[in-house]
This record gives C-alpha cells, structure tokens and sequence, in this order.
C-alpha cells in the first residue's frame, strides 16, 4: 500500500528534476549572475547594477532589439496574408490539394540551415537567381543583403517564405470548420466573394490569426540562425538580432554577466509583448 | 472564381516552394563554372562538390551524431513525458494540480532567460564537449507531457481499474495497456521531438566545439560561415544538400504525418 501511494511521486520525480536544474536553477542563478563581471575562468566579481547602466546605453543592443521588431513587424502580416490567400485557394473545390499542401509545408520541415545556405545564393548580389531574373526583364538589381535598408526584410521575406505552409494548414483547418450553411445563407442574400470573405470567414477564423500571432512573435524573437549564416549581423548591423547580439556577448567575448542582464531584460520584452497580445484578444 | 485561375495560383505556389530545393540539389551537382547562370539544368553532372566537401569535413560522423542524439532524446522525452503526463491525468496525489501548473508557466518562458545559465550548468558539470550536452537537458518535453495528458485523460478509467484488479502495476499499465492505445500521440510527439532536435542548432553551437561530436547542422553551418569551404559555392550547396536529404527522404514517405504532427502543437492551445 505504501508503494502505490509513492508510485506517482515516482513517476513525476524525473519532471522534478528536470525542472529543478534545467529551468529553476538557470533562473536563479541567471538573477545573481546579472549582479556580477564574470568571464567562467576567473573569479565572479560583484558589480551592483553596472551590467544595467551598461544595458541602457548600449545603442547597439537597444538596435538589435529594433532590428527584430522590424522583422517582426514584416514578417507577421506577410506571413498572415500569404497564408490566408493560399489556405482560401486550397478551400474551393479541387484536385490534388494534398499534394499542393504538402508542397508548401516542405520548408517547414527543412533545416532552417539548409533554407538560409541556398537563399544565401538567392540573393547573390551579381549571380543570384532573384537579381538575376530582374535585369532580364529590364530592371536594376536590388542589393538584397548588401542595403542595410532592404538586408532585414530581405531575410524576413526567406523565414516567411519558410513557415507559411505550417500557417496555411492551420488556417485550412479554421476555414474548414466554417458551415457551408453559413455561405448558402449568404449566397442566397446575394452576397459578393468579399462579403462573405469580411463577414462570415474573417470571424469565423479569428482565433486562428491570433494563435498565428502569437505562435511567430515567439518564434521571431528568436531569430537567430538566418542572421548569423547569411549576414553575421551586417551590413551596418542591420540584421543583428537580439539572440544574435546576447550570443556574441556571451560566446564570442564571454561577458557572461552582462549577456545574463540582456537575456533577463530580452526575455521580458518578449513576456511582455506576448502579454500585451494576449490582452488584446481576450478583449476582442 | 475560374477554375484555371486558381490551379496556376496554386501550381505556381508550389513551384516557388520546391524551387529553391531544386536548385540547390542541381548547383551542388554543376561544375562549379556553371553556378552562377545555373537555373534548371546544368550543363553536365559532377560529383566534384560532394567529394571536395567530403575530404573537407566528417559530414557521415556528423550524420552518426544527429542520429543518436535524435533518436536517444526522442525514446527519453516518450517514455518521461508518457509517464509524466500519466500521473497527471490518471493518478491522484498532493501536488498534481501545482505541478501541471508549472509545467503551463515554464512553456511560456522563453529560453533567452535561461539560456547562459543552462551552459555554464553544462561547465560545470564538465559535459560541454560530451553527448551528455546534448542530450540530457532535452530530455523532458512540456508540449509532450501536456500531449500525453491530454490523450490519456480520454481512456476510460475502468480499463485502468481493471488491469489494477489484475495486479498490474502503474509502469506495466502505461507501457503494456496504455502505449498500445495512443499510437497517434506517440508518433506525434515523436515526430515534433525529433525534427526539434534534429534540427537544433544554438545549443549545439555553444556547448560543442570538438568537430567530431559536432551534430549536422552545426557543422555544415560552420562550414558555411567559416572559410573551409573556400567561398566554393557548390560545396556548401553540397553540404547543404546533405543536411536536407534525410528529413526530405522521410518526408516524401510520411508527409501526412509530418503535417499533422507539426499543426498539432498550433492547434492544441
């Protein structure tokens, strides 16, 4: 009898553990570490909040914070839009939409690696595919990654290009959850394609464009890979991200102090931001 | 709509998704020359990329390391995670709810936190240049416990009550009665542990630095920052092919459950 009462605590103590040292642990000690200079090798050296005062005057940090709203501000309704038209054209009535489905979920798939090495050579400035289309048809080049204005968008044009088939099918699930009654009734009160696209299906897959929402801004709060292979931050910085810009800090200069102080003050942007939209959906 | 306007949307869609795939597979098997005016066939085939890529970098040991690591934290987050979410959904005991509560709060945390620290634990503990790195701290998965709580809270109580009636103990009910009966959550948590895992690679690149523990995708990603690769476009191409043939071989095979599994974890919230 004894033993079945412990069987469940048996069974969680893995979890227990876990969390102890995978997340309990790190938070701690990331609290303490913000607090201190420490470069792993030598002695922590308490330093008050000076890691703070350096935070809020370092332009750089605050740029790479820019960068990634930038992105995120391209890439979340390009992804919405994209996503939606494509989940609609799905919708109607035809052949092979398992095939076309599949086909756009490839690069959700692929190695987020393999995606930024060949868009790299997409957007060559001389070779690449994409410039090379525009001056056959009679226009100039466009310095995908060599224009700090157009280097960001460029690579917020790749992960949307990379993640909207995961969004398309979900989307597809939002729309096929809608009543056909819904747009018999419509069609019958003469409705046009786009009043019953605004009335009835926008309603109807509300939750999903929130979830959609919600799920890349916390996916683009960590873009970090695509900037590191295709520009290592550059040209002028434009493309430093801030997970980009923590890990330089932490595995290029070993300021791990300092790098705690900007994960702890990053990870509550993002809290917040995620908080905010929350907020605003949960009042709509 | 007209019918043909919306297949050449949709055609024209699909091409744009598989192109770049394409291309990359038949850059990596042009003659270098030809690269740079490359678009769908290339004048002849070489294998010159794949073998300067070969003598360059161990990319076969590095196929063995994704694999293991792969397929180790994929068995460890099906059996802890099945067990975890277990407990939660079929046992009472002081506790549960705050734990399940938990478990809720540390998915919303994000990783930048805990990210530093979580290396220096892997300093101290000596295992920055060990598998152990790469293994262990992924080895309990919140998705994956609330998955399995979720499934197991549909399976009738009496089912369980009767195995218990035949002297049954908990761990023989959830692998031998329990498993056999939630077959699509095992191959969707499963399939989302190990295309995470396969597919990782900040962590990889900062607690690996010996290129013979290296996983995939952080060697062909060093080798394509870095300047082993002798700005030769076609072996990182070559590499990058290499990194991508697998998952696109299982991909072809099991698409559906691909997709299912990877929707799933949008749908579920």
């Amino acid at each position: 009898m004894k033993s079945q009462k412990l069987t469940p605590y048996l069974m969680v103590s893995p979890y227990i553990l876990h969390l102890g040292f995978f997340v309990l642990f790190p938070i701690v000690f990331s609290v303490i570490l913000m607090f201190h200079r420490w470069n792993i090798i030598s002695p922590m050296e308490f330093v008050g909040f000076q890691n703070f005062v350096k935070l809020f005057q370092d332009r750089l940090f605050f740029q790479s914070i820019l960068n990634t709203l930038i992105f995120l501000l391209i890439h979340i309704p390009l992804q919405i839009v994209i996503a939606l038209f494509l989940a609609e054209m799905l919708n109607q009535k035809i052949r092979l939409r398992g095939l076309l489905r599949a086909s756009y979920f490839l690069p959700v798939v692929i190695s987020g690696v393999v995606v930024t090495i060949v868009w790299s050579q997409l957007y060559g400035q001389d070779t690449g595919l994409l410039n090379r289309i525009l001056v056959n048809i009679g226009l100039p080049k466009v310095g995908w990654l060599i224009d700090p204005a157009i280097a960001m968008p460029s690579i917020a044009i790749m992960a949307t290009w990379k993640n909207v088939g995961l969004y398309v099918v979900l989307f597809l699930v939002g729309l096929q959850s809608v009543p056909p009654q819904y747009y018999e009734a419509a069609d019958i009160d003469g409705a046009s394609h786009w009043q019953k696209f605004r009335y009835i299906t926008i309603p109807a897959i509300n939750p999903t464009i929130f979830m959609v929402v919600i799920l890349s801004t916390i996916g683009g709060f960590s873009l970090f890979i695509e900037p590191y292979i295709m520009t290592s931050g550059g040209p002028l910085n434009s493309t430093v991200s801030a997970v980009l810009y923590i890990y330089k800090q932490a595995f290029t200069y070993y300021h791990m102090g300092y790098a705690a102080a900007l994960g702890f003050f990053f990870a509550a942007i993002i809290m917040l931001f995620v908080f905010i939209q929350r907020k605003v959906i949960e009042r709509d | 709509m007209k019918k043909w306007i919306i297949y050449s949307v949709l055609f024209l869609g699909a091409v744009m998704f598989i192109y770049p795939f394409y291309w990359m597979v038949m850059a990596s098997l042009a003659p270098s020359s030809d690269i740079a005016s490359l678009t769908f066939l290339p004048s002849s085939f070489s294998l010159d990329s794949y073998i300067h890529m070969l003598s360059k970098i161990p990319i076969g040991r590095a196929f063995l390391n994704s694999m293991l690591v792969s397929i180790i934290v994929t068995s460890g987050v099906l059996i802890f995670s099945s067990m975890v979410g277990y407990a939660l959904a079929k046992l009472s005991f002081r506790g549960r709810d705050l734990i399940f509560y938990i478990i809720i709060f540390t998915m919303t945390l994000p990783f930048q936190i805990t990210l530093i620290p979580q290396y220096i634990l892997m300093v101290k503990f000596n295992w920055t240049d060990t598998y152990l790195a790469l293994i262990i701290p992924y080895f309990m998965n919140a998705m994956g416990i609330i998955l399995f709580r979720q499934h197991f809270k549909t399976i009738p109580k009496d089912l369980i009550d009767a195995a218990r009636m035949d002297g049954c103990n908990e761990t023989h009910i959830l692998f031998r009665i329990l498993w056999p009966n939630s077959i699509p959550t095992l191959v969707t948590v499963g399939i989302l542990t190990f295309m995470a895992t396969w597919n990782e690679v900040l962590w990889p690149l900062i607690v690996i630095r010996a290129e013979k523990l290296m996983t995939m995708p952080q060697l062909v990603t060093l080798f394509a920052v870095g300047g082993r690769a002798e700005a030769q476009l076609g072996t990182k191409l070559a590499a990058a092919a290499m990194l991508a043939i697998p998952i696109l071989i299982a991909y072809t095979f099991f698409q559906r459950y691909f997709i299912q599994s990877m929707a799933s974890t949008g749908l579920k919230e």
